[in-house]
């Protein structure tokens, strides 16, 4: 019986200390102007990322406060405690131990760890027990090395590294739920302001979740090592008011465009083994190591984020991949200076 | 007072060559000698990676190193860090003085230790081998690049061909058989060969921990080769262990790593605990406060540190239950430590300190590793870690308790016991020297290396874009590296100076109280002339003070 | 100092010190026992999940007149080392020799099965997980009764030369304890391989 009451009073405690800190933190955060950076952990701006902050902080003071403490502690004993100048040359009392005390600084940290493990518990249970409303968006990311597919089962097409999800406002609460796949090795989705990390893992299919409550583009990267050019597999994430990402489904369903004048680099791609490696929709190439190519024009980045998709880093790209990444497995085709003229102009125009 | 320890030297019936002698010797303390030597050697290379990989992340889009080199580069640091730095040195140390300190005449098995010595020395080269057999050397040869962790399916044939792996494999394969014969040998000789008197109760505390951690590496190390076998199997006879294309299971290595990789940084931080136990107290003056509490405390971090290991995989999808379970156990451990950071405040309490450079580095572990603690309490919070995993936060946490505790233990030991090993004194204004400017890089480099983790960087990444805001704090880390290179150019200067130049140290320069003290300076190979006997943990302090002896409390 | 040693003679007389072989040999067992065990966790985490066939249930025949053998070798080897212990020597030599042979017969036993499944079932450690996992878990054990094999193998050849004694029994124990650790794993590996795996 009292040992249930005592659990009662620690839950209690535990959510008055999370219940209080909230408050804090939430002035806190609304009194942060412009995020340090734009991967700043301690700017959420979607309810994982958020849940996640508050613990963060209640952590952060608990720890804060022990340290004061203890460094208190040492910094009074290396003063107080120094030899004199003119020592005796006796030594100090001897002490061998004290029950009391050594109980005392047993049960204290106890306590403090209860509180913190029950804290923790919630919010763990929270974030990661939160069942997908069944108007959610179901995304599926699929990890490669070095770059992103992601794949929209509920439209019908895929498209690569540069996720578009819609607004999740309380009004109207729409979140995004992403199914975490590897073709290779092992990465990790990381856009801290939306969420901590999950990997990617062949053979052992992962989930997370984002709301994002503000429009715009949120940056991330990969973060589990996953070879050469894991420092180059960066993740983008553009959060579109309801409007905005209806339109991008809506084009991004179409197959490509066939535009006659630019048939020359179209039958390059066939010929330089392109399509091996790329799909584009309505045309034969389907292949799957590579980005889907269907609305290239639509990103604003190439090769996970790193470059600026300009004709220029186009050509640049397709002329030597390795050299504007390295490592990236989109291997050198032999081309002359015409060809590489003939299919960056046939890229250009898959909008 | 110490008329028995005088050293008659044995006469000499045969006349080998000096390095014969040391290649071929099985005395303990020429063998803790050879581990630390060869630990310092690995110290330095292994500090050249880290001031590699530092001017290549000084700036964004730097392109000072190939990401093939870097990627090496960061294998070959945190592996040699851990495994051909750390362990070795702290075996070292346990293998001199445990003996000494029970007053044994040496380890339990004498050519076991031995061999330990060579198969963790032949790993170390082994794993170097790797730079030299192929690919150019500006990329770093044919290194591991799979990070110390080397999780699969990245290990496998299909994205690490060549043999980079394998050595990674082999060299770490070897190593841990030679950790295990130490461990063999610590709990033997702990518990078979104490002098007349010492029971267990009354072993320094330096002795008790070793032992812990002999039983930590025995039961941590092993699983380790485990999966090692298993990812030879997989690499050299085609087997699946690891392998998703035949429905093999990834995140199996990773817990059998982390099974082995989370004991194994208390198998570090342990004897770094037991090098403070015992020279904070001379240091005070005062005898260690709560001396059973200390050794509950160590078998309790030593037993629960054997069920938390998934703290190191909180991102990669357990359920939320298992997730709470380990975030429990780990933050467990923070009792246990706090009570060994407590009785080691109450010891400095009411005593009469003393700032030698040993005194030093051990306020500065202290300082530190709360500070390290305390974040990995922060790692300990699931949801933070969500945030805070494969981040540079992390790299802060492990380098602040390990080089900023495990490393300052070191040096306090190194100050502490070089007068025994050698018979000469450290300088001791080289050391302060060495100590203050050590502290400032090391606070240079890692208090500002949280910052970029919390703005969003990871590890293991060869470069990074400007606009994130994360250069700045990476220019301090890596300006800091500066003072600490040349903190260690002062301590391996001092080494080799006072070595052939230092006061002489005579048997006991401290006033301390353990037995190692009772004998020369250095030890005659035969240690204690005739072995002594004790009644208490301080058998010196019985000596010195006949008139309060420590046995009428204990 | 110099006047400490005498004093505590009696004292040091009351603490009989553990064997150091003993305590080698546990610590040996103990970090071995940890290896089985993350081989035996891997073999059950595996088990059912293999891809394509064989499966265990087609191939595995349970081995019984073999683990038998290997089973009473350790009374056999027990009864050869409580012999040594008081000195009668010939029949430790008699009951070392069974324990020898016991041991060959399972190793043999092992070596056909091995023959058997590689070349007539083309069943080999890359055909599929449980390949891969069987032969290194079964593979890890028979390594181990072939070091004991040698270990006691010497410890004849010795015996027959007439150099084991009556004072060696301490050192024949210790290895037998890692016979016995030997056996002890077999029945782990026998009940997960033959039994809960089948
Ligand atoms: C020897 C080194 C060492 C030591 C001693 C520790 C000690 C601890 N470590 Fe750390 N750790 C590493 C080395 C070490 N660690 C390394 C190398 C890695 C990364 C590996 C890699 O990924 O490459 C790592 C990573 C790591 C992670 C994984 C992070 C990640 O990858 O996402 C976590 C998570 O829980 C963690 C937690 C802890 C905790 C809780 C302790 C505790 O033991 C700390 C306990 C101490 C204190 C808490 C301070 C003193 C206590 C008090 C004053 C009492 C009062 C306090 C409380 C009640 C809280 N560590
Ligand atoms: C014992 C363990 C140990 C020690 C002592 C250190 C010491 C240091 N470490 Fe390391 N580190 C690890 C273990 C250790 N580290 C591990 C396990 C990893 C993870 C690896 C992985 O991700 O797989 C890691 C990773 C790691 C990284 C992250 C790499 C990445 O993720 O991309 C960085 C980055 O700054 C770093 C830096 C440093 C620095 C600056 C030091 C400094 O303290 C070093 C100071 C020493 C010196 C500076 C040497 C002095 C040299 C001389 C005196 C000679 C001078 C001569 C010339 C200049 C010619 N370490
Ligand atoms: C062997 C497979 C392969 C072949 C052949 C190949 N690619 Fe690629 N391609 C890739 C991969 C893999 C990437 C992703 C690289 C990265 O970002 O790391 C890629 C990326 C690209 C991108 C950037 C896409 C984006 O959104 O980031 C373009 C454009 C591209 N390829 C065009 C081509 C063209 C044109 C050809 C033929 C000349 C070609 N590829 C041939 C594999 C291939
Ligand atoms: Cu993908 Cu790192
Ligand atoms: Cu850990």
């Amino acid at each position: 019986m009292r040992k249930f009451r005592l659990r009662v009073w620690l839950w209690r405690a535990g959510r008055a200390c999370v219940a209080a800190l909230c408050s804090a933190s939430a002035v806190f955060a609304a009194a942060t102007p412009a995020p340090f950076s734009p991967t700043n952990i301690f700017a959420p701006d979607s309810t994982p990322a958020r849940s996640i902050f508050r613990i963060s902080a209640f952590v952060l003071e608990i720890t804060g406060a022990i340290f004061v403490v203890v460094f208190s502690l040492l910094a009074y004993a290396v003063i107080k405690y120094r030899e004199p100048k003119d020592d005796d040359g006796h030594e100090p009392a001897q002490v061998y131990g004290s029950n009391q005390m050594e109980l005392a600084w047993t049960v204290l940290p106890v306590l403090i760890v209860v509180v913190l493990f029950l804290s923790t518990a919630q919010v763990i249970h929270r974030v990661q027990d939160a069942r997908a409303p069944a108007d959610a968006l179901q995304v599926t990311a699929v990890g490669h090395q070095f770059w992103w597919e992601y794949r929209y089962p509920q439209y019908n097409f895929s498209t690569a590294n540069e996720l578009h999800v819609p607004i999740s406002d309380p009004g109207h609460a729409v979140p995004t739920y992403l199914g975490l796949l590897s073709a290779d090795v092992d990465h990790s989705f990381w856009v801290p302001r939306l969420a901590g990390k999950t990997d990617l893992i062949p053979n052992h299919p992962n989930t997370t979740w984002i709301d994002p409550h503000q429009t715009g583009i949120f940056l991330g990267q990969c973060a589990q090592f996953c070879g050469t050019a894991h420092a180059n597999m960066l993740l983008r994430v553009y959060v579109q008011s309801p409007d905005d990402f209806q339109s991008w489904v809506h084009e991004q369903e179409q197959p490509a465009v066939n535009d006659p004048s630019t048939a020359a680099g179209r039958a390059l791609f066939v010929a330089k083994a392109c399509f091996a490696c790329h799909t584009i929709r309505g045309t034969m190439a389907a292949g799957k190591v590579g980005p889907d190519l269907t609305h290239l024009m639509s990103r604003d980045t190439i090769a996970a984020g790193i470059l600026p998709n300009t004709p220029e880093n186009l050509r640049k790209w397709i002329q030597d991949p390795p050299a504007m990444k390295e490592g990236a497995l989109m291997p050198k085709v032999d081309m002359t200076d015409e060809q590489l003229t003939q299919i960056t102009a046939y890229l250009e125009t898959l909008k | 007072m110490a008329a028995d320890s005088i050293a008659v030297p044995l006469p000499r019936t045969e006349s080998r060559s000096l390095l014969l002698d040391w290649l071929c010797t099985v005395d303990h303390k020429k063998i803790g000698m050879m581990y630390i030597v060869y630990a310092l050697i690995f110290l330095v290379i292994m500090g050249c990676e880290a001031i590699l990989m530092r001017i290549q992340l000084a700036r964004p889009e730097s392109t000072f190193l190939s990401a093939d080199a870097f990627n090496r580069l960061f294998t070959m640091h945190g592996t040699t860090g851990i495994f051909f730095v750390a362990m070795p040195i702290l075996i070292g140390f346990g293998n001199y003085f445990v003996p000494l300190m029970i007053g044994a005449r040496d380890m339990a098995f004498p050519r076991l230790n031995a061999f330990s010595f060579w198969m963790t020395a032949f790993g170390g080269i082994l794993l170097y081998a790797s730079f030299f057999t192929g690919g150019s050397l500006l990329h770093g040869g044919d290194a591991p690049a799979v990070g110390w962790f080397a999780y699969a399916p990245l290990t496998s044939p299909a994205f690490s061909p060549g043999h980079g792996t394998d050595f990674w494999n082999l060299s770490l394969l070897l190593a841990g058989i030679g950790s295990i014969g130490a461990a063999v040998n610590f709990i033997a000789t702990v518990l078979c060969m104490r002098c007349p008197g010492m029971t267990l109760g009354k072993m320094p505390l330096f002795a008790w921990m070793n032992l812990v951690t002999g039983g930590l590496i025995l039961v941590a190390i092993s699983p380790l080769t485990a999966a090692q076998l298993m990812l030879m199997a997989d690499r050299f006879l085609g087997g699946h262990f690891f392998d998703p294309a035949a429905g093999g299971q990834p995140v199996m290595w990773m817990h059998f790593f982390w099974i082995f990789g989370h004991p194994e940084v208390y198998v570090l931080i342990i004897p770094s605990f037991a090098f403070i136990s015992e020279v904070l107290p001379v240091f005070s003056r005062k005898a260690i406060f709560g001396y059973p509490a200390m050794v509950a405390a160590t078998a309790g971090i030593g037993f629960v540190s054997l069920g938390v290991w998934a703290h190191h995989l909180f991102t990669v999808g357990m359920p939320s239950y298992g997730n709470a379970f380990f975030v429990l156990t780990t933050m467990v451990v923070a009792v246990p430590t706090g009570i060994k950071i407590f009785n080691w405040l109450a010891t400095m309490w009411g005593g009469k300190i003393r700032f030698a450079t040993p005194m030093l580095f051990c306020i500065g572990f202290l300082f530190q590793f709360l500070i390290g603690g305390l974040t990995g309490v922060m790692l300990a919070t699931a949801p933070f870690d969500w945030q805070l995993n494969n981040s540079y936060f992390v790299v802060a946490h492990f380098h602040y308790i390990i080089v900023g505790g495990i490393l300052f233990a070191i040096f306090a030991a190194f100050y502490y016991w070089f007068p025994k090993m050698t018979g000469r004194m450290l300088s001791e204004k080289l050391g302060k020297w060495h100590f203050w400017i050590f502290v400032l890089g090391f606070h240079l480099t890692f208090d500002f290396m949280h910052v970029p983790g919390l703005l969003g960087m990871p590890r293991r990444v060869y470069t990074y874009q400007a606009g994130r805001g994360w250069g700045v704090w990476n220019m301090i880390s890596s300006i800091g590296v500066i003072f600490q290179a040349a903190a260690i150019l002062i301590f391996v200067y001092n080494i080799v100076h006072s070595y052939f130049r230092g006061a002489l140290a005579g048997n006991d320069p401290w006033d301390a109280w353990t037995l190692e003290w009772a004998t020369t300076s250095p030890p005659a190979e035969y240690n204690f002339s005739s072995v002594p006997a004790v009644r208490s943990r301080r058998p010196l302090w019985d000596i010195k003070h006949p008139e309060d002896p420590d046995w009428k409390y204990e | 100092m110099s006047a400490t040693p005498a004093t505590f003679a009696d004292e040091a007389a009351e603490l009989r010190p553990l064997s150091r072989g003993r305590v080698g040999m546990w610590c040996l067992i103990t970090a071995e026992s940890a290896i089985f065990l993350i081989f035996v966790i891997a073999y059950l985490v595996y088990m059912g999940t293999s891809l394509d066939g064989p499966t265990p249930k087609q191939i595995l025949t349970v081995p019984v007149i073999t683990t038998i053998c290997l089973l009473s070798s350790s009374a056999t080897m027990h009864w050869a080392t409580s012999a040594l212990r008081r000195g009668k020597l010939a029949l430790f030599r008699l009951f070392w020799f069974v324990t020898l042979m016991l041991g060959t017969i399972f190793l043999v036993g092992t070596g056909r099965e091995w023959h058997r499944f590689i070349y007539q079932e083309n069943f080999t450690i890359h055909t599929n997980l449980f390949g891969t996992t069987f032969y290194s878990l079964v593979g890890l054990h028979a390594s181990h009764v072939a070091v004991g094999l040698i270990a006691l193998a010497t410890v004849m050849i010795l015996a027959l030369f007439g150099k084991v004694k009556q004072e060696h029994s301490e050192r024949c124990e210790i290895l037998a304890m890692y016979w016995h650790f030997v056996d002890a794993v077999w029945v782990v590996v026998f009940t997960v391989v033959y039994g809960l795996g089948r």
